[in-house]
């Protein structure tokens, strides 16, 4: 199915799927998703999460999808971390599940 | 000039727009949403192709009517309309807002604030991992993208979205293993009779919606574990209304227990606010047109739990409180029309919270190592482990455990918190205190507040 791996992805598409595909990286993985997803959705319909959890083992995937829980935010390349639910996927972004070289406390 | 701020682009916030329009007055809209009409009506991106009696199933009409009510409002320049913007506090007149261009201010003297709902959430032992999220998130994710959080999901908790959520998810192909409430029976027969009363209709397809499920849905269930590997959920242990243990396989988990008001910016602004036992939460104080102080004033689930309808209604009342204050002439026939419309959904609403109550007893049962705050990973123990210190108040124990203190500022764990605490301290939940709203309401960069523009229009 376009824009998404249904054997690695989380979310499973059910309906608007005649829409066209954007290109994206995610950890460096050249991915697709569909024209108006939120970048939750595009990074969801192929991997199984988005990111591990800072306070414990656990991994991440969003919780509220309306903006009020923050458990969502993901890194770019270059530029600011984006709050994935609400954040519309564009063409070319390059997203991370870590914080990228150089961001200010990053892990070495 | 006047300047009156409506904060929240939702049934209420378009209702009371388009009535402070209609008086001559140019409000200006503050909405996290791309696009107006709240999560109820919450549109898809542009180029998404399901019809509104898809997404809306018999609310399509209504969703319809606001969506053009707005649009139109919109497009003639009628409202000065910031759209995915939010309110981080309120000061002095100004509303400091993040939107695309960065952190700006907005004069207000007249604020009507209709800032919704998120889901009650209570924890669940094991809630904590990839892939369990909020009702409404399941419901968004659907309505919004097309598409389900998972391969073959649970949905537990109480409410009327779980029926609702069930049924639409059913009904999109989802594979839907089990919907759990964990309202009983006899709470759910008493309640739906008031609610009957009130909404006879509203009820009757509240039922139908319920029936759809058959054998999928289990009322009276109590939550035990989800269990999990290493990418999520598998599956979620439960007991039934006789007690036997339940085993259900999935790999998505959709928890919420009704709604819980959204009610930060109207603690900034100055509202009062008291415990109510109907709804087990602090709801802000107002009277009946959502009038709460000088130029203040609610609408929607942020003031009380009604619903869309009871919304629609709450924004209208809202802004004719607001023009009466201004002094501009009110229709007050009208006005009395929907104070008795909303008494009625205030009766229906009352009904709801008696149907499906918030699980005291099963949060007041949680497990030590149980994960009260997602967002840092806190468990019940060490909360119960802060009180000999902190004492039986919602603040210090939220300073000494740091539950309520995370990345959602409680959103998501203050009610399950004043319960546990409230079980530890013999006392009732309202003696716990309320947590104090703390600006900014979203997280925003000290680049951003740095580089703030202030406009003055």
């Amino acid at each position: 199915m376009r824009g998404n791996d249904p054997r690695t992805g989380r979310v499973q598409r059910l309906a608007e799927l005649g829409r066209a595909n954007l290109a994206f990286e995610f950890d460096g993985r050249a991915v697709s998703g569909l024209a108006g997803d939120t970048v939750l959705t595009a990074v969801l319909a192929t991997f199984p999460d988005l990111r591990a959890a800072e306070f414990g083992p656990e991994r991440r995937a969003g919780f509220c999808l309306m903006g009020a829980c923050q458990d969502c935010w993901l890194w770019q390349e270059d530029g600011p971390r984006v709050r994935a639910c609400s954040t519309p996927l564009r063409t070319g972004m390059r997203l991370r599940s870590t914080p990228p070289d150089g961001w200010p406390g990053a892990l070495q | 000039m006047t300047h009156v701020l409506i904060v929240g682009a939702g049934p209420a916030g378009i209702r009371a727009a388009e009535t402070l329009v209609a008086a001559g007055l140019c409000p200006t809209v503050v909405d996290e949403g791309s696009r107006a009409g709240g999560q109820i009506y919450r549109r898809p991106p542009e180029g998404f192709a399901r019809p509104p009696r898809t997404l809306y199933g018999s609310e399509a009409d209504k969703a319809t009517r606001l969506h053009d009510v707005f649009d139109g409002l919109v497009r003639d320049r009628r409202i000065a309309y910031h759209p995915e913007t939010s309110v981080l506090g309120l000061h002095d007149g100004l509303a400091q807002v993040l939107g695309p261009a960065g952190v700006t201010s907005l004069p207000y003297d007249h604020l009507i604030i209709a800032t919704g709902a998120t889901d009650r959430l209570a924890p669940v032992p094991g809630w904590q991992v990839a892939g369990v999220y909020s009702l409404g998130a399941a419901q968004i994710a659907l309505k919004a993208q097309g598409v389900a959080l998972g391969r073959r999901l649970v949905l537990a908790g109480s409410g009327p979205l779980l029926t609702l959520v069930a049924a639409q998810l059913l009904d999109a192909g989802a594979e839907v293993a089990a919907v759990l409430d964990t309202a009983p029976w006899h709470a759910q027969l008493w309640g739906g009779m008031r609610m009957a009363l009130a909404r006879p209709f509203v009820t009757l397809r509240g039922l139908r919606l319920r029936a759809r499920l058959g054998s999928h849905y289990r009322a009276g269930v109590t939550l035990t574990a989800i269990e999990s590997d290493g990418t999520g959920p598998n599956a979620i242990i439960w007991r039934d209304a006789r007690g036997r243990v339940q085993r259900t396989e999935c790999d998505t988990v959709a928890l919420g227990w009704h709604l819980r008001a959204e009610t930060v910016l109207a603690d900034l602004a100055g509202a009062r606010f008291a415990w109510s036992d109907t709804w087990a939460q602090w709801l802000p104080e107002t009277d009946e047109t959502g009038r709460a102080g000088a130029g203040l004033y609610l609408a929607g689930d942020g003031m009380s739990l009604r619903g869309a309808d009871g919304a629609e209604i709450g924004g209208r009342l809202a802004a004719r409180a607001c023009l009466a204050d201004l002094g501009y002439p009110t229709d007050t026939v009208a006005q009395r029309h929907d104070l008795r419309r909303a008494r009625r959904m205030h009766r229906f609403a009352k009904g709801v919270a008696k149907a499906f109550p918030w699980p005291s007893h099963m949060v007041r049962a949680l497990p030590d190592d149980t994960v009260l705050c997602r967002c840092e990973g806190i468990t019940a123990s060490e909360l119960r482990a802060a009180l000999h210190m902190s004492g039986c108040e919602a603040n210090r124990a939220k300073s000494l455990s740091r539950v309520g203190m995370g990345r959602c500022q409680g959103r998501y764990c203050q009610a399950a918190g004043s319960e546990v605490m409230a079980a530890a301290c013999g006392a009732h939940p309202a003696q716990m205190g309320r947590l104090r709203a703390q600006p900014p309401t979203r997280p925003v960069t000290l680049a951003a507040l740095a580089a703030r523009t202030d406009t003055q229009d």
